[in-house]
C-alpha cells in the first residue's frame, strides 16, 4: 500500500551513498522510490526480470548489455547502493568536483569512468579488449536483420583498421580512449538529474 | 441489584429503538429519496471543501516540521518533472550529429552539418547514444508508473499515501486518528449498507420489469430504475461527480468509449445515462446481476467461448448499434485499468464497426481517494474496501462531440486519434504503448523498428547500393530487406507484417490469413493452408493439420483433440473419459465401451468392437493396431503392433 520507499532508507545509507556517488540527497531519496517501485519480489534487490519489465528498455537493442552492466561478476542481485554505483556513472560531470577528491579515488561520473562503462558494453568476456566477434555481435544487436553478415563483417574490420595502433587486430582500452577523443563523451553519456 | 438493571436494560432498548429510527430516517430522507428523483441536497460537495482545507493545513504542518528538524520533505513526481530530463532529439538525429560533428574517418558524398549520413559508417560511439537512452529508460519511464497508483503532493491523511512519516506531528496523529475511526467506523458501515440497498434494488426491479411485455412504457420503466439504482450506488460511495458538455452525450445506435481507471467508472457514467454494457459472463453474484440487467433491456454478454472469436463479437456489437432502439454500447478499448494520468493504446476491434463514436473522458482528483484498481495486486472485494474506506471519489465526466471514422482512415489510426481527443480533454498523458504491458511483455516486432531504424541511419539512402531496400514501394532486389510499406514481393524479405505477406518464405504476419503455403497458422482466423498447424481459434479445415483443440477436429489424420468427443471417421481419439459414440474415441484413461471401436493404447480392453490406435496403419480394414503386446482377444478383434492381423469383421 503506498509508496513508504523514503523512510526505509536510513540518513547514514543516505549519507554514505552521497560520499561515494555524488548525488543529492533528494536525488538519493527519489531514486530510492523509483528502485523500489522497479522491485516487484519487493526483497531489497533487483533480478534481471524487474529491468526487462521496463518496456523502453526491453526495446532497446542493447537492452541486456546494459542490464548486465548493473550486475556485478556471476550475481544476479543488485541491491540499491550498486544501483546507485552505476547510475552514478551518469552523473554529468561538474567542474568543481575535481578539486574536492583530490586524495579520494577518481569520481564514478569522471570522463575515463564513463568509457570504461562504454568499453565493457563492448568487451563481454572482461579480457580488456574488444575482439572481432566482439564487436560483430554489438554490431548484430544494434542492426537485427536488416544488413547482412558479409556488410556488417566489413564494417567491424573497417572499424578495428581504423582502431587499432599496436596490430594485434583488437581493440584495447587505451586504443578506445584514443579513437573518442573528439567525442564529447561528458555531455553523451550524461543524464540531466533534476532535484 | 436486579431491580436497577431492569428500567435500565428497557432504557437501553429504547434508545436503541430511537437511534436506529433516527438512523433509518435520515438515511431514507437525505440519501435513497434523492436518489430516486436525481436531485442534490449539495452535502456532498460541502464535505469536500472542508477536506480539502483540512488537507492543506495537514501539508502545512508537515512542511513545518521538516524545516525545524532540518530535514527535506520527499517530493513526488510533480507538475509532471521527473527525476530526469529527457533530450527530444530522435536517436537517428543524435547520430548523425555524432557523424557531422567528429571529423574522424572518411564520409563519402555531402559533407558534415545537417543532411543524411551518406556512407556506411559505424562509430564506435554510437552505443552512446543507446547506452543512455537505456539508463534514462532505467530510471523513469513512461509506462510502469502508470499501472501504481497517482503520488500526491499533499498528504490527505490517508496512511496508503504517506511518503513522510517521520515528519508527523501529535496534532497530525490525533487528526489522523479521528480520520480514521469517522471512515472505519461511520462511512464505511453507512456505505456498505447503501450499496447493498442499491444492488439488491436493481436486482429486484430489473427482474420485475422485464416481466412486462416489450413497450414504451417497459424502456421508460428500465431507464428510471436503472439510473435510480446507480444514483444510490453512487452515494454508496461518496462520489462526488461533475459532468461537462452534456449536450453531447451518446445517444442510441452509437458506441461510448472512455479511458478506463476502474469498475467505478461504469457506475460514474451510468448515473448519468442509460448504456448497454458489454461483457463476459460471470458467476456468483455478478452473474446474478447481469441476468436480471438483461431482462428489463437488452445488453451484451458474451460467454467466455464467444469472447475470443473476435468476428463473432464484432457481428454481435455491430448488430446491436445497428438497431436504433437499443442504448448505446459502452465500451473501455484500453482493456485494463490504467492509473489516470494517461490513456494507453486503444484496441482497434471496437473502432472497426460502423458507427457513431461518442468519446468520453473521466478524470479523477486523487485527493480525496485514489480510484486506481491495481488488478495484479489487490482483488475485488479490497479494492472496494480501499474504496469505501476512502474519503470520497471526486471526479469530472466530459463528453466530447461525437466522432466517426474518416475517408482513408483504417480503424487504428480511428482509435489513435479519438485516444488523442480524450487525452487532451481530461488532461491526461497521450501513450502509444499497450496497456496490456501491465502483465505480458512487450512485442520483439518493436524492438525490430528500433533496429531498422538504426540500420537504416548506418548504410544510408544509396539508391545505387546493392544491399539498399529502396522504401518506396515494391521492392524488386532480391536481397533487399522488406520495405513496409507494402507487400513484400522480394522471395528473400521477410513478412513486412503490413499486409498478407506473399512471400513464400515469409512468417506468418499474423494480421490476416498468411496464404503462405509453409507459414504457421496466423491464429486470427481458420488455416486455409494445407501445410499450416492448426490455428487454435477454428476447427482446422486443413487436413494434415492437427487438431485445435477447442472444437472437433475434423480432420482425417489429426490426433484427438483432448477436450470433446471427436467424430472423426477417422481416429478421433479423446484422452479422457470414455466415449459412447457410434464413432471412433480412443481413450487414454479407461476401457472404452463404445458401440463401434473404442482405442486404447495402455491396456488391453474387451469389448465387443475393435480397438483401434493411433500408430500405425493395418492392413486390417482400415484399422490400425494397438500399441500393446499383449494381444487381447474378445468377442471383436484386438490388434497387436507386431503383426499384421486380418480380421473378418471390424477392427
Amino acid at each position: 500500500m503506498g509508496s513508504r520507499a523514503s523512510s526505509l532508507l536510513r540518513e547514514e545509507d543516505i549519507e554514505e551513498i552521497k560520499k561515494e556517488t555524488g548525488f543529492s540527497h533528494s536525488q538519493i531519496t527519489r531514486l530510492y522510490s523509483r528502485f523500489h517501485s522497479l522491485d516487484k519480489g519487493e526483497n531489497g534487490a533487483l533480478s534481471r526480470e524487474d529491468f526487462q519489465r521496463i518496456p523502453e528498455l526491453a526495446i532497446n537493442p542493447l537492452g541486456d548489455r546494459i542490464i548486465n552492466a548493473f550486475f556485478p561478476e556471476g550475481e544476479d542481485q543488485v541491491n540499491f547502493r550498486g544501483f546507485m554505483r552505476t547510475l552514478a556513472h551518469f552523473r554529468p560531470v561538474e567542474d568543481n568536483e575535481k578539486n574536492k577528491h583530490l586524495d579520494a579515488s577518481e569520481p564514478l561520473n569522471s570522463r575515463s569512468n564513463k568509457l570504461l562503462f562504454a568499453f565493457r558494453l563492448y568487451d563481454l568476456d572482461r579480457d580488456d579488449k574488444i575482439s572481432r566477434d566482439e564487436l560483430l555481435q554489438v554490431l548484430r544487436m544494434m542492426v537485427g536483420v536488416n544488413i547482412s553478415d558479409e556488410q556488417l563483417g566489413s564494417i567491424a574490420d573497417r572499424t578495428i583498421q581504423e582502431a587499432d595502433t599496436n596490430g594485434d587486430m583488437c581493440i584495447s582500452f587505451s586504443e578506445f580512449i584514443k579513437v573518442l577523443e573528439k567525442v564529447d563523451v561528458e555531455q553523451k553519456m550524461s543524464i540531466r538529474f533534476l532535484h | 441489584m436486579a431491580s436497577y438493571l431492569v428500567p435500565f436494560d428497557s432504557l437501553l432498548c429504547m434508545l436503541l429503538g430511537i437511534s436506529f429510527t433516527v438512523w433509518v430516517t435520515l438515511l431514507l430522507v437525505f440519501i435513497i429519496v434523492p436518489a430516486i428523483f436525481g436531485v442534490s441536497f449539495g452535502i456532498r460537495r460541502l464535505y469536500m471543501n472542508a477536506l480539502i482545507k483540512l488537507f492543506e493545513w495537514a501539508t502545512l504542518r508537515m512542511e513545518r516540521r521538516a524545516r525545524e528538524t532540518n530535514q527535506e520533505l520527499y517530493k513526488p513526481y510533480s507538475n509532471g518533472i521527473g527525476i530526469i530530463a529527457k533530450e527530444l532529439v530522435t536517436v537517428e538525429q543524435e547520430i548523425q550529429d555524432l557523424r557531422s560533428n567528429s571529423s574522424s574517418g572518411p564520409s563519402a558524398g555531402g559533407s558534415g552539418g545537417g543532411g543524411p549520413a551518406s556512407s556506411a559508417e559505424f562509430e564506435v560511439a554510437d552505443i552512446f547514444s543507446f547506452c543512455r537512452r537505456g539508463v534514462e529508460s532505467i530510471v523513469d519511464d513512461e509506462v510502469t508508473k502508470r499501472f501504481t497508483p497517482e503520488e500526491l503532493e499533499s498528504w490527505n491523511l490517508l496512511t496508503r499515501s504517506n511518503y513522510n512519516f517521520q515528519h508527523i506531528s501529535t496534532r497530525l496523529t490525533v487528526l489522523w486518528g479521528l480520520g480514521v475511526i469517522i471512515r472505519y467506523g461511520f462511512l464505511l458501515p453507512l456505505r456498505v449498507t447503501l450499496a447493498f440497498t442499491g444492488v439488491g434494488l436493481l436486482v429486484v426491479l430489473t427482474a420485475l420489469v422485464g416481466l412486462l411485455p416489450n413497450s414504451c412504457m417497459k424502456s421508460y420503466l428500465s431507464e428510471k430504475v436503472h439510473l435510480m439504482c446507480y444514483r444510490i450506488c453512487v452515494r454508496a460511495l461518496t462520489a462526488i461527480i461533475t459532468y461537462h458538455d452534456s449536450e453531447n452525450k451518446p445517444r442510441n445506435g452509437g458506441i461510448c468509449v472512455a479511458n478506463h481507471t476502474s469498475p467505478i467508472d461504469v457506475i460514474i457514467l451510468a448515473s448519468d445515462g442509460c448504456y448497454a454494457m458489454v461483457g463476459q459472463v460471470h458467476g456468483g453474484l455478478i452473474g446474478i446481476i447481469q441476468r436480471a440487467m438483461v431482462k428489463a433491456c437488452p445488453h451484451v454478454w458474451f460467454e467466455r467461448s464467444e469472447v475470443k472469436d473476435r468476428h463473432l463479437v464484432a457481428k454481435r456489437l455491430s448488430d446491436h448499434a445497428a438497431d436504433k432502439t437499443k442504448l448505446p454500447i459502452l465500451i473501455f478499448p484500453e482493456g485494463t485499468c490504467i492509473n489516470n494520468t494517461s490513456v494507453m493504446m486503444f484496441k482497434k476491434g471496437s473502432f472497426e464497426i460502423n458507427c457513431v463514436v461518442y468519446p468520453v473522458a473521466i478524470k479523477y482528483d486523487p485527493r480525496f481517494g485514489d480510484a486506481f484498481w491495481n488488478s495484479s495486486k489487490f482483488g475485488m472485494v479490497s479494492y472496494l474496501l480501499h474504496m469505501m474506506s476512502s474519503w470520497a471519489i471526486v471526479c469530472s465526466v466530459w463528453y466530447l462531440p461525437p466522432m466517426s471514422r474518416e475517408e482513408g482512415e483504417d480503424a487504428a489510426q480511428f482509435a489513435n486519434r479519438v485516444k488523442s481527443a480524450i487525452a487532451r480533454k481530461g488532461g491526461l498523458v497521450d501513450l502509444l504503448w499497450d496497456g496490456g504491458l501491465k502483465r505480458q511483455k512487450v512485442k520483439e516486432a518493436f524492438r525490430e523498428e528500433q533496429q531498422k531504424l538504426y540500420s537504416k541511419v548506418l548504410v544510408g539512402l544509396q539508391e545505387g547500393s546493392e544491399y539498399c531496400c529502396h522504401q518506396g514501394g515494391a521492392l524488386e532486389d532480391q536481397d533487399c530487406p522488406c520495405d513496409q510499406t507494402g507487400p513484400a514481393e522480394d522471395q528473400h524479405c521477410p513478412c513486412d507484417q503490413t499486409g498478407p505477406a506473399e512471400d513464400q518464405h515469409c512468417p506468418c504476419d499474423q494480421t490476416g490469413p498468411a496464404e503462405d503455403q509453409d507459414c504457421p497458422c496466423d491464429q486470427t482466423a481458420p488455416a486455409e493452408d494445407q501445410q499450416w498447424p492448426c490455428d487454435q481459434t477454428r476447427p482446422a479445415e486443413d487436413q494434415h493439420s492437427p487438431c485445435d483443440q477447442t472444437g472437433p477436429a475434423e480432420d482425417q489424420h489429426c490426433p484427438c483433440d483432448q477436450i470433446s468427443a471427436a467424430e472423426d471417421h477417422g481416429h478421433s481419439y479423446a484422452q479422457r473419459g470414455t466415449m459412447e459414440d457410434c464413432g471412433q474415441y480412443c481413450d487414454q484413461a479407461g476401457t472404452v465401451e463404445a458401440d463401434e471401436h473404442s482405442y486404447e493404447h495402455t491396456d488391453t480392453v474387451q469389448d465387443p468392437k475393435c480397438l483401434c490406435d493411433w500408430t500405425g496403419s493395418v492392413d486390417d480394414g482400415g484399422h490400425s493396431c494397438d500399441l500393446t503386446d499383449t494381444g487381447v482377444q474378445d468377442c471383436g478383434h484386438s490388434f497387436k503392433q507386431t503383426a499384421i492381423v486380418e480380421d473378418p469383421g471390424c477392427s
